[in-house]
This record gives C-alpha cells, sequence and structure tokens, in this order.
C-alpha cells in the first residue's frame, strides 16, 4: 500500500513543478541597501519624478537626513519644495505626503495614486526594477503606453525623456496567437541603456529603504546579539555539565 | 531573607509551591530533546504578552488609523520595530514550538493514562492559540489582514439554518469593518490571552499531579525509594532548570536569525500584500492563511462542497481531542511499538507538512486532487490507530528508564 502510495506521488509531483507561475520574468534588481551614495542619488530621482504625485506618507524628510547622513540643509535643497497650508516651507520632520488629492487623481488618471512608503515590500524590489524599465508604446491606452510587469497601467512612463521610447516585439506563442516576446528602442533618451539601469536601481534601492528604514539597524543589532547569545550558550551548557555530573 | 521569607510562608503557601512545582517535582532522568519545548512555549508566551502590551501602547484599534499606527511604531517609536518584530516572529516561534511539542506526545504516548486531561487542556491551548494568532492577524490592517479574515468568517456562513447571522454577529457588521477590528483587539488582547494563562496553568498542574511521561514510557512513580523518591526521578529544579536554560539559549539563537536577518519570512511569516493597506474593493489574486493554519487551509479546500469542507477542516481538529481513547495501545513510547505504529506516525507527520505546502500553492486541478489524497491520509492516521492499537505487536516495555 505504501509502495503505491509513493509510486502515485512521484507520478504527480513532477507536474507540480511548472503548475505555479504566470506573468513576466522578473530581472534581479542590482542593489545595495548599505550602498549610502546610492540611497542619495535614489532619493533625489524618488522626489524629482514621483514625488509630485506618489506620496511616502509614513516616512519623514529628518529620517532619511539621518540615515543618509545628509545635513538638514542638503535636505531642504534636495527634497523639500513645498509649503504648507499657512505658507511656511514644509518642516523637516513632516511626513512625506503631497498635494495631490484623490478626487484629482481619479479625474487626472482614473484611479488613485498609490503610496509608495511600502511598495518595496508588498511588491519586491526585483518587481519594481523591471517595471520602471518595462514600459513600452501602446495606442490602445490612454497614457500611449503599456508595461510589461503591470499590464494596462495607469501610470504615464515619466521616465520617459531619460529612457527613450520601447516598443513591443511580438512572437508567435504557440497557440495561434502572439505574445511580446521582448521590447525594442525606437528613440533614444537622454540616457544610454547603462546609465538609466544604474539609474533606475538606485531609485529601487532608496524605495527599498523607503519600506523599512530601519533594515541596516537591524542587521547590525542581529549579529551582536547573536555573539552574545553565542557565548551565553557556551556558559549555560557548561553549567548544565556540572549539575548534571551527580545524574546516572 | 530567611525571616522574610517565613513571614511570608506563615501567610502564603510560596515554599510550598515552590517545591511542589520546582524544587521537590521529581522529573524523569531521561529527558530527551523533544522535551524542551514545553518550556520553551512557556518562554514564548511571556515573549508573547510582554511584546504584546508595549505594542498595545502605540498600536490603534480603528479602521482609519490601524494600518498607519503599525507604520509609526515600525518608522517612529523608538525599538517600535524590534517590538513588532518580536512579536510577529514570537507568533510563528510558538506554532513552530507547540506542533513539535504536540508530536513528541504523540512520539511517547505522552496524552495516555493518567495523562488524558493534560492532552485535553493542551488541545484547548492550541485552540485558543489559533484564535488568538487570527485575531491578531486582523490587526495590522493589510490586505491579507482584511481578506484573511473575511474568508475565515465566511466560513460560518456554511453552517444550515444560523450562518448567515452567525457570521453577523462576529464581524458586527455585514462585511469586515471598524466593528470587527475592535472586537477582534478586545478579544485578542484581553479575552484570548486570559484564557490561554488559566489553560497553561491548569496543563501544568494536571502534569504535576501526576508527573511527566518520558522518552521510554515508564512510569517513574512505581519504583522509589525508601524516602518516597522515584528512583529514576530528579528535582525539576536546578536540574531541568539549568538544561532549559542551555535550550533557551539555542531557541533564542534562531529566534533572532529570523528576527534580525528574515523577519518577513520570504513572504510566510509577513505576507507581502499585508504591505498593503486593506481595501474592500479590491480582493488580492491570491489569499493564502499564514503558514501556521494551512494544513487545516488545504483539508478545507480539498472538499468541494462548502459546508463539508468546514466540517472536515472541524473534524480535522477535533479529532485530535480525541487521540487518548483512538490509541488502545497499553504501551506508550513508540520506541517500544510497532512498526505499523511508526510507519503511521511518519505519515501522519510528513502529510501534514504536505498539506500546509499544498494550501499555499494556486488551485490547480493537481493541487486539488493531491490535497484529496493527503487529506485522506490525514484521517487515515486515525484509522489505522484505531484499528491497529488494539492488538499491536509491541516489544517488552523495560521497567527503568534507559538513559
Amino acid at each position: 500500500m505504501k509502495k503505491h502510495i509513493l509510486i502515485l506521488l512521484l507520478a504527480i509531483f513532477p507536474a507540480t513543478s511548472f503548475a505555479a507561475g504566470a506573468g513576466v520574468h522578473l530581472d534581479t534588481a542590482p542593489i545595495d541597501i548599505n550602498d549610502k551614495d546610492s540611497i542619495k542619488r535614489g532619493a533625489k530621482s524618488f522626489v524629482n519624478y514621483c514625488f509630485s504625485c506618489h506620496s511616502a506618507q509614513f516616512m519623514r524628510f529628518n529620517r532619511i537626513a539621518k540615515d543618509t547622513g545628509m545635513d538638514e540643509a542638503e535636505v531642504r535643497e534636495m527634497m523639500i519644495f513645498t509649503r504648507d497650508k499657512k505658507g511656511e516651507a514644509t518642516k523637516l520632520g513632516d511626513l512625506m505626503k503631497v498635494a495631490m488629492t484623490e478626487e484629482y487623481a481619479k479625474s487626472a488618471f482614473g484611479t488613485a495614486v498609490p503610496d509608495l512608503s511600502l511598495s518595496a515590500r508588498a511588491r519586491g524590489a526585483d518587481w519594481l526594477y523591471t517595471y520602471l524599465r518595462t514600459f513600452y508604446l501602446d495606442e490602445n491606452r490612454p497614457t500611449g503606453m503599456n508595461n510589461l510587469a503591470f499590464p494596462d497601467v495607469a501610470m504615464p512612463n515619466v521616465l520617459m525623456n531619460l529612457q527613450g521610447i520601447n516598443k513591443a516585439v511580438y512572437a508567435d506563442d504557440g497557440h495561434g496567437g502572439t505574445k511580446i516576446e521582448g521590447l525594442e528602442s525606437i528613440q533614444s533618451g537622454t540616457m544610454t541603456t547603462e546609465e538609466f539601469d544604474a539609474f533606475t536601481a538606485d531609485l529601487v534601492n532608496f524605495m527599498v529603504y523607503l519600506a523599512e528604514p530601519v533594515q541596516a539597524e537591524r542587521r547590525s543589532m542581529g549579529w551582536k546579539v547573536l555573539l552574545f547569545l553565542a557565548i551565553f550558550f557556551v556558559f549555560a551548557y557548561l553549567l548544565k555539565k556540572e549539575y548534571w555530573k551527580d545524574v546516572h | 531573607m530567611g525571616k522574610l521569607l517565613t513571614w511570608v510562608d506563615d501567610r502564603f503557601p510560596l515554599m510550598k509551591m515552590w517545591n511542589e512545582h520546582l524544587a521537590e517535582y521529581y522529573t524523569p532522568k531521561n529527558f530527551n530533546f523533544w522535551y524542551f519545548f514545553g518550556s520553551l512555549a512557556l518562554l514564548v508566551l511571556v515573549i508573547q504578552i510582554v511584546s504584546g502590551i508595549f505594542l498595545t501602547m502605540h498600536y490603534k484599534p480603528d479602521a482609519e488609523l490601524a494600518f498607519a499606527s503599525v507604520e509609526y511604531i515600525m518608522r517612529d517609536v523608538p525599538y517600535g520595530w524590534l517590538i513588532r518584530y518580536i512579536h510577529s516572529t514570537g507568533a510563528t516561534a510558538f506554532f513552530i514550538v507547540v506542533y513539535l511539542h504536540m508530536f513528541r506526545g504523540l512520539m511517547y504516548g505522552s496524552y495516555k493514562k493518567p495523562r488524558e486531561l493534560i492532552w485535553l487542556f493542551g488541545m484547548f491551548i492550541y485552540l485558543a492559540l489559533m484564535a488568538e494568532a487570527f485575531m491578531g492577524y486582523l490587526l495590522p490592517w493589510g490586505q491579507m489582514s482584511y481578506w484573511g479574515a473575511q474568508v475565515i468568517i465566511s466560513l460560518f456562513s456554511a453552517i444550515p439554518v444560523i450562518g448567515d447571522d452567525l457570521t453577523l454577529w462576529i464581524r458586527g457588521d455585514f462585511v469586515i469593518s471598524d466593528a470587527t477590528l475592535n472586537r477582534f483587539f478586545a478579544l485578542h488582547v484581553v479575552a484570548l490571552p486570559f484564557v490561554i494563562v488559566f489553560l497553561v496553568i491548569a496543563h501544568i498542574l494536571a502534569l504535576h499531579e501526576v508527573g511527566s511521561n518520558n522518552p521510554d514510557g515508564v512510569e517513574i512513580k512505581k519504583n522509589k525509594d525508601s524516602k518516597g523518591i522515584p528512583l529514576d526521578g530528579i528535582p525539576f529544579h536546578p536540574y531541568y532548570t539549568v538544561k532549559d536554560i542551555a535550550g533557551v539559549a539555542v531557541f533564542l539563537f534562531f529566534f533572532s536569525v529570523v528576527l534580525f536577518y528574515f523577519p518577513d519570512g520570504g513572504g510566510y511569516f509577513l505576507e507581502h500584500a499585508n504591505f498593503i493597506a486593506s481595501d474592500p474593493l479590491k480582493t488580492p489574486a491570491h489569499i493564502a492563511p499564514v503558514w501556521y493554519f494551512t494544513p487545516f487551509y488545504a483539508i478545507l479546500r480539498a472538499v468541494p462542497d462548502k459546508l463539508m469542507g468546514v466540517g472536515a477542516m472541524g473534524a480535522a481538529i477535533v479529532v485530535l481531542f480525541f487521540l487518548p481513547w483512538i490509541d488502545r495501545c497499553k504501551v506508550k513510547s513508540i520506541r517500544y511499538r510497532s512498526v505499523v505504529y511508526k510507519a503511521n506516525l511518519t505519515v501522519f507527520a510528513v502529510t501534514f507538512v504536505v498539506l500546509g505546502w499544498l494550501a499555499m500553492q494556486p488551485v490547480t486541478d493537481t493541487i486539488t486532487n493531491l490535497s484529496r489524497l493527503f487529506t485522506l491520509l490525514y484521517f487515515a492516521f486515525f484509522v489505522v490507530l484505531f484499528v491497529t492499537s488494539k492488538n499491536e505487536l509491541t516489544k517488552p516495555v523495560p521497567d527503568r528508564v534507559t538513559s
């Protein structure tokens, strides 16, 4: 009986390995969360390209300053362009909210603009890295653009000036239809592909940091705790051995 | 110091309790690796209560504020991230430790006469723990919190006649809402911890009344010296306290590896979709419960009919309560039991893990068929056990524990 079950399992299991998983292949984001300069560059790009529409409402400006080693003047110059309701410049300790209302976003894009504080944790760095680099021309979309990682996305390609314009290359999907095989550049932007990839990597690196600002501190505290526990274990073990000498 | 102790002892049975439960609680000397998990479960309970208290100081049980308050804890509260990760890692650790503790009971027959009540109290703890974890998971108010609760609560609507009214009563609203969040918070933070702590006390009192089982399944109280002390027994304190301290160090090491390096456990401990605030209008593409519920969720999904599925899932848990009576073999420990039992238990353990894995896969025909097969295997364990245990071919059990 048991042997039959085993044979049955072996017969079924290979079939399961490709049953799961659909969607686009994701490129691995070449990011390093300990690279503060990269995070800084990413922060600058984030503020310039994302932060007009997307908020990062759980993050404070001065937290970025503290974690990347920027001074306050630098942050003010690089990141803060807004004023509060009283007309005073947005404070360093403020949360990174945007002026765009949900109603406005809905009338402009047909949908609310998501907050980006936690995107990297919800979607993953590789998804973000792929998404930002795989916009392509699609006349059927209101923005004229579609995306491989996020089909029928409402967001226009805000990085188009840097990246240039791509179009989709179609291939036979083997079922009588077509599928997108890859993207091909039809107009270059102000950056080369390598420059743009590096630019996107910095941006994604910042967003990974943004999703969990404490991660560097968490890791550095981690090994100290583990070291303490390892030493503590040695003493605890010796104590146990000493007490148990007389147990036979 | 001695005077103070006498003063207290004249008014409160402090030394009496100390002796009864620690210094003169005689424990079999042959405990192995599997016997760490009872004290570790107690440790995790304390960790959860303490970290939970600190989380409660900053968390807001309000549908408008809950999600943001968790991020506030993660970013603005000093060491809030540490407290939150301790609590979330603790939930996973609790179930790992409890599952291993229960498996120990199966291996060495710790649920058998005279320890049936210990097992029953333990099962009620497990039940309360599942409710506690389920309600706690709603509190971060992310997409998985919301939709996971939606799926689980809607299961009650499968119950004939009263189903719909019952779900309405549980939610306090027609959908999961602020009312649900508030009552789950109350139950998670006040009611269920009380229940769990009282059950744990009952579990330990029952254990100390009859004494601990051991890997040989030998009753150490049968062989006592002239002073009435079991020959194979050693006082819990200091012997097992010092041993458990070493165990605690190892446990905390693994706990810290997860806590500091893999707090979201690759999406299994903190699910990715739960970093998106709950949205009643957007159903996530793939709703999976947290890993510790998955074996039962697989059983639910395996049955095509909703009511039958809920029934099967309930039965999968309820049947565990009856183990002391399903297993009719007089020999306790797996060491002296038949090959049939050893094989049966092995298949059961593998089945439990495979069911857990199956529930995390998107539904396909293969997955559904496999879920059905393993659901049958899950229940087959109890049937085979009941049938074969009465006249099992056991080996002779020694009089004394082996070292």
